[in-house]
């Protein structure tokens, strides 16, 4: 099997997770997927218990979530998202479809334009992406926090509001808020 | 697909979607935006992004030991169909993105008659709001109405204007208490939307209020 890496996997640019799971897409890498749940399984068990959820529920999420990357490696396209991306995707789908019983629809792909599969463009999100985090980095502890709390807490705002002991205005002025200041921190590094 | 769509969704609601907060009516109608729309799928991506790089960060919780073994030992099992379509979504079919399929469960729309050739298919009614399409005949005015609570409509066929301005295939009107309006749909062909509220609408002309929660309009 050497030698077998993608021409995507070989991309330093890409993060180790993304790569691990270039793997598993392009080889059905068994040691590589185990790397990703040690990674991924207990962050998104984290967020989940954020959520509200119970040990036991959350575990059970977790494990729909990771078979769910397993069975569907083949859907990743590394120019379109990162793993944690779509792994964050795929684990709030699954949440949806358990404490919901609902079924949340997805986009489809019609509208995509075949240019995006050129092969720079995974490399072109990775350093995207590297901005973001560097932008994230550099918000204020406190409107992080915010941001943490818009994506990785429960699946209403008015769980959140209850949780902080805050009215559901103020949660949705300080999401905005932070939202804000990120997008200016981006347009900022992009600056020359 | 690709023209260029000007009245987008509002930004809040699309962190929305991408953190599962929304209702499975605006679900729908942002899943179907983001199908046509370049702006709002870059954006959606953009959050999801942002959201994969705070769940890196996140501090994790300790899993059950025997949970890596379990979740291995069920790699070869075949996905239950729930699963499947949970994870696939629907393909689009003619003038409907792949969400609204998803909501039609496949099959074509089942119109109701509303009066003055105006036609409805209620797709879901809950709790958490309504979606349904709706048909207006080529340049036909809808009778002036205003709303409870917030709507949504994405035109998927024609288009009509109202005096807020005009909107095409992809476009999205928000609506909400304060907007009274009398939508117009442009000559040509049927305008037909997709419309998702969190409350009934009143219409003051074609149904008597009485009958409003009988055609849940
Ligand atoms: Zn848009």
């Amino acid at each position: 099997m050497d030698g077998a890496q993608s021409a995507d996997e070989r991309g330093t640019a890409l993060d180790s997770q993304t790569r691990l799971l270039l793997a598993v897409r392009d080889r059905r890498d068994r040691a590589a997927f185990a790397a990703l749940f040690a990674f991924y399984a207990p962050r998104l068990k984290a967020m989940l218990l954020r959520g509200g959820a119970g040990d036991a529920l959350a575990e059970d999420v977790v494990q729909d979530t990771m078979l769910t990357v397993w069975r569907k490696a083949a859907q990743f396209d590394p120019a379109r998202a990162t793993a944690s991306a779509w792994i964050y995707r795929i684990a709030r789908n699954r949440q949806i479809d358990i404490f919901r019983r609902e079924t949340r629809p997805l986009p489809d792909d019609a509208g995509r334009e075949e240019q995006e599969k050129d092969a720079f463009a995974s490399v072109a999100l990775a350093e995207q992406v590297h901005r973001l985090r560097a932008a994230l980095r550099q918000l204020p502890a406190e409107q992080r926090a915010v941001l943490e709390s818009a994506y990785l807490d429960g699946l209403s705002h008015g769980d959140i509001a209850r949780a902080k002991g805050l009215p559901l205005g103020t949660v949705k002025s300080r999401i905005r808020l932070a939202m804000g200041r990120l997008r200016r921190l981006l347009e900022n590094s992009a600056k020359p | 697909m690709s023209r260029k769509v000007t009245h987008h969704l509002p930004p809040a609601m699309l962190a929305q979607y991408a953190a599962g907060r929304l209702s499975y009516a605006f679900s729908v109608l942002a899943a179907a935006h983001v199908s046509l729309c370049r702006d709002c799928r870059d954006q959606l991506a953009a959050h999801e992004a942002a959201a994969g790089l705070l769940l890196e960060e996140a501090a994790p919780a300790a899993v059950s030991e025997d949970l890596l073994p379990r979740l291995l030992a069920r790699l070869e099992e075949p996905a239950a169909p729930q699963d499947r379509q949970v994870e696939d979504g629907a393909r689009p079919s003619g003038i409907y993105p792949g969400p609204v399929m998803m909501a039609l469960k496949g099959r074509p729309p089942r119109w109701w008659h509303l009066g003055s050739g105006i036609r409805q298919a209620l797709l879901h009614h809950g709790p958490g709001g309504s979606l349904r399409l709706l048909s207006v005949p080529a340049g036909r005015p809808v009778p002036r109405h205003t709303h409870r609570g917030t709507e949504f409509t994405l035109v998927l066929q024609g288009g009509f204007h109202d005096e807020t301005g005009h909107f095409s295939v992809g476009d999205v009107e928000v609506a909400d208490a304060r907007l009274e309006h009398t939508p117009t749909a442009d000559p040509g062909e049927a305008c037909i939307c997709l419309a998702a509220t969190d409350a009934p609408l009143r219409f003051s002309g074609i149904v008597p209020r009485l009958l409003q929660p009988l055609f849940r309009i």
